[in-house]
C-alpha cells in the first residue's frame, strides 16, 4: 500500500491537472527558479550610479568586512600555532610555525577524562538530531492549515505568533524552568529537545514560505482522491525543501551548541560544548587547546551554511511581516 | 403586521442557526485543527503559558519552596524605588538598545544592499563573511583575547606599539570601557537573521521597476533607494526591525561571559542579567517573584517598542 502512495508524487500529478492548474505549477517553478536566473542579469551597469559613489561605499564595504572576519580568521590561526607564539611581543596573526599540537593536546585531554568524549558527541548529536527533526515535522504540519486552510481561529493564531517573534526567551526562563521540572523532564535530554519543538521563528518562516504554493495545486491533488495528509506529505512538503533547509540550519546553529544549561545535571547525559568549556576553563595554559576547541565548535555550522546558503535566501525572501 | 413575538422566534431560529453554522465550520475544519494541535500544544506549553505565568508570579513573593504569596504590586516598586542596580541595568539596556539596535538595523540593511549589487561569487562570499560571526556560537569569547588585559592582548599591543599608550589598559576591569566593548561585540554579531532577510528580499525587487524608474527620471541611487526598494521591501524591513529590537533588548548572555556576573560596578549589568541574578535557578537568591516582574517589564519593554517601529516602518516610502 505505501508503495502505491509513493507514485503520487508531483509529476505524476500533472498531466491530470487542467489548463490553469498547469500554468498554476509553471508559475510556481518560475518563482523557485526565478532568483537563479536573475542573478545573471543583476549585474548590469544602471544610469543611476556614480563612479565616486561606488568607490567610497565599497570601501566601507571592505572595511567591516575586515571587522567581521578578522576575529574568525585569528581564532583559525591560533589554534594552528604553537604555544610559545601566543605569547610574544608584538603578537602576530598569522603562525610562524604551524602545527597541530593544540589539536593533539585536546585529544590527550580528552583521552584523559573520566567520561570518553564519544559519550559527549552522541549526546550533542542526538539532541540536535531530534530537536531538528521534531521540530521540522511538527512546524510544517502546523504551518500547512495556517497557510492554506480556512478555519475560525486563524488569523488569532498567526497574529499570536508574529507577537511571539517580539520577546526572546529570557522573558520567559522562569516559569519554563518551573513547566518542565513539573513535567519531570528535568536532568533528561528531553528538558531541552522538547522546548525547541516549539521554536517560533521556524514556523514563521514555514508558513511564510507555504503561503506561495498555489492553491490551485493542492485542490487539483484533492480532486484525484488525495486526503489532506497525502496533500501535506506528497505535494506540499517536496515543494517547501528550501525551507525546512532554513529551519534545519536555524536550529542546528542553536542546539549543536546547547551546554545542557540549568536542566542537565548527570555527567553522562552532558553534551559537547560543556566538555569543551570545562577544558577551555584550564586557564592559561589550555589558551592553545581552547582555540583548537572554538575552530571545532565553529566549523560545523559554517560549513552548514556554505552548503545551503542559496536555499535559505530563498526562504528568507517570504520571511516579511505584512 | 409581523408581532413582537415573531420577531423574537425569528431571532432565536437565526441565533441557533449560526451556532450551528459554527459548529459545522469547526467540524469540518477538524483536520486543520488535527494537523497544528501538536506544534501549538508544545507552543502554548513553552511560550504561552510561560508569560501568562511570569506576569501572574511578578505579583508574588516566591522562592520555588513554598506556595507563592500575593503581594500586589511590591516587587514592583521596590525595583523602581529601592533597587538601584535594577536602575542602572535598565540605563544600561536602554543606551545598548538604542544604539545597537538602529546601528545594527542600518548595518543589516546596508550591507545586504551593498552586497546585492557585486558580481555573482563575491556576493555569495561576502554574505558568508557577514552572516559568519552570528552563527559561530560562542567565538565572540575571541574578543575576550583581543582585549586581554596585558601586553600580549592584540588592541594593547597595537596601541603601544603606535604609541597612543604606554601601559595596558584593563579593557575588561575598567567601567568605562564595559558598555563600548559591549557595543562593539553585539553590532559584530548582529547580521543575523534579518540580514538575510534584507538580502533576499533585494534579490526579489523587480528589476524592471529600476529600469522604468531610470525613464521616469530617477537620477541617483539614493532616490531609487528611498522610491522604490524601500516600498518594495517593507514586509522585510518590518521582520528585520522585530528581529533587532528583540535581540538589543534582549542583550545579557554576551555580557555574562566577557565581563563575568556581575561585571565590575555594574558596568555591563543590563535587565537580562539582572533578571538571571535573581532568578536563576543555580543563583543563591532564589527570589522568583522579584524576577519575574524584571521579566514582565522586559516583555512589556520589547512588545511596546517592536509595536511602535512597527508603526513608523509602515510609513516607509508612502
Amino acid at each position: 500500500m505505501m508503495k502505491d502512495d509513493k507514485d503520487l508524487n508531483l509529476n505524476a500529478l500533472t498531466p491530470a491537472l487542467e489548463e490553469s492548474d498547469l500554468q498554476a505549477t509553471r508559475k510556481l517553478q518560475l518563482e523557485l527558479t526565478k532568483s537563479k536566473g536573475r542573478k545573471k542579469k543583476y549585474h548590469k551597469v544602471r544610469l543611476s550610479r556614480s563612479v565616486g559613489g561606488d568607490i567610497v561605499l565599497f570601501i566601507i564595504l571592505a572595511a567591516f568586512a575586515c571587522f567581521s572576519a578578522y576575529p574568525l580568521i585569528f581564532a583559525i590561526c591560533n589554534a594552528f600555532k604553537p604555544i610559545s607564539e601566543m605569547f610574544i611581543f608584538p603578537p602576530k596573526l598569522f603562525p610562524k610555525n604551524f602545527t597541530f599540537a593544540n589539536f593533539i593536546d585536546l585529544l590527550n585531554l580528552i583521552g584523559n577524562s573520566q567520561i570518553p568524549i564519544s559519550r559527549y558527541l552522541v549526546n550533542t548529536v542526538w539532541i540536535t538530531f531530534a530537536g531538528t527533526v521534531g521540530h521540522v515535522i511538527l512546524a510544517s504540519l502546523c504551518a500547512y492549515p495556517l497557510a492554506k486552510h480556512d478555519f475560525v481561529g486563524k488569523k488569532v493564531i498567526n497574529q499570536i505568533i508574529v507577537y511571539s517573534l517580539m520577546f526572546s526567551s529570557a522573558v520567559t526562563t522562569i516559569p519554563t524552568y518551573m513547566i518542565i521540572n513539573w513535567l519531570g523532564l528535568i536532568d533528561t535530554q528531553w528538558a531541552i529537545i522538547i522546548p525547541a519543538f516549539g521554536f517560533t521563528l521556524g514556523l514563521f518562516l514555514m508558513r511564510q514560505f507555504m503561503d506561495v504554493v498555489p492553491k490551485e495545486l493542492l485542490e487539483a491533488a484533492k480532486i484525484d482522491g488525495a486526503n489532506e495528509f497525502v496533500v501535506f506529505w506528497k505535494v506540499v512538503m517536496p515543494l517547501v525543501k528550501p525551507a525546512w533547509l532554513t529551519l534545519i540550519i536555524l536550529l542546528f546553529q542553536s542546539l549543536w551548541g546547547t551546554d545542557g544549561g540549568t536542566y542537565i545535571f548527570s555527567e553522562n547525559l552532558k553534551t559537547l560544548n560543556y566538555a569543551l568549556s570545562q577544558i577551555v576553563a584550564g586557564g592559561v595554559a589550555r589558551t592553545g587547546t581552547a582555540a583548537a576547541v572554538t575552530v571545532i565548535m565553529l566549523i560545523l555550522p559554517i560549513t552548514v551554511f556554505i552548503i545551503n546558503q542559496s536555499k535559505i535566501l530563498e526562504t528568507m525572501a517570504h520571511s516579511g511581516i505584512k | 403586521m409581523i408581532s413582537k413575538e415573531e420577531i423574537k422566534e425569528k431571532r432565536k431560529i437565526e441565533k441557533q442557526q449560526k451556532k450551528k453554522d459554527f459548529r459545522k465550520r469547526l467540524k469540518d475544519s477538524r483536520i486543520s485543527y488535527a494537523m497544528m494541535a501538536p506544534y501549538l500544544i508544545i507552543f502554548i506549553t513553552f511560550t504561552i503559558i510561560p508569560v501568562i505565568m511570569s506576569f501572574l508570579l511578578s505579583f508574588t513573593s516566591f522562592d520555588m519552596l513554598e506556595f507563592p504569596k500575593w503581594i500586589g504590586l511590591d516587587n514592583y516598586v521596590n525595583l523602581f524605588l529601592n533597587d538601584d542596580v535594577f536602575l542602572i541595568a535598565l540605563k544600561n539596556t536602554l543606551i545598548l538598545a538604542v544604539i545597537t539596535g538602529p546601528v545594527s538595523y542600518l548595518m543589516a540593511f546596508v550591507f545586504a544592499w551593498l552586497i546585492n549589487e557585486l558580481p555573482r561569487k563575491i556576493r555569495w562570499l561576502m554574505t558568508l563573511i557577514f552572516y559568519a560571526p552570528s552563527i559561530s556560537g560562542n567565538a565572540y569569547l575571541l574578543w575576550q583575547l583581543l582585549f586581554s588585559s596585558d601586553r600580549y592582548g592584540y588592541i594593547n599591543s597595537l596601541l603601544i606599539r603606535i604609541g597612543i599608550i604606554d601601559s595596558p589598559i584593563y579593557w575588561l576591569k575598567t567601567p568605562e570601557y564595559a558598555l563600548p566593548i559591549l557595543i562593539i561585540v553585539q553590532l559584530w554579531l548582529s547580521l543575523g537573521i534579518s540580514f538575510l532577510s534584507f538580502r533576499a528580499g533585494l534579490q526579489t525587487v523587480d528589476n524592471e521597476l529600476y529600469e522604468a524608474a531610470a525613464i521616469d527620471g530617477i537620477r541617483n541611487r539614493w532616490q531609487e533607494l528611498w522610491f522604490i526598494t524601500l516600498p518594495q521591501m517593507k514586509p522585510q524591513l518590518m521582520f528585520g526591525a522585530v528581529m533587532q529590537i528583540t535581540t538589543s533588548l534582549g542583550i545579557g548572555a554576551v555580557s555574562i561571559s566577557m565581563f563575568g556576573q556581575p561585571s565590575v560596578e555594574y558596568s555591563a549589568h543590563t535587565i537580562v542579567t539582572h533578571l538571571l541574578d535573581f532568578g536563576s535557578t543555580n543563583s543563591t537568591r532564589l527570589e522568583m517573584g522579584y524576577a519575574s516582574a524584571i521579566a514582565t517589564i522586559l516583555f512589556f519593554l520589547m512588545l511596546v517598542s517592536n509595536l511602535l517601529i512597527q508603526k513608523i516602518i509602515r510609513r516607509v516610502g508612502s
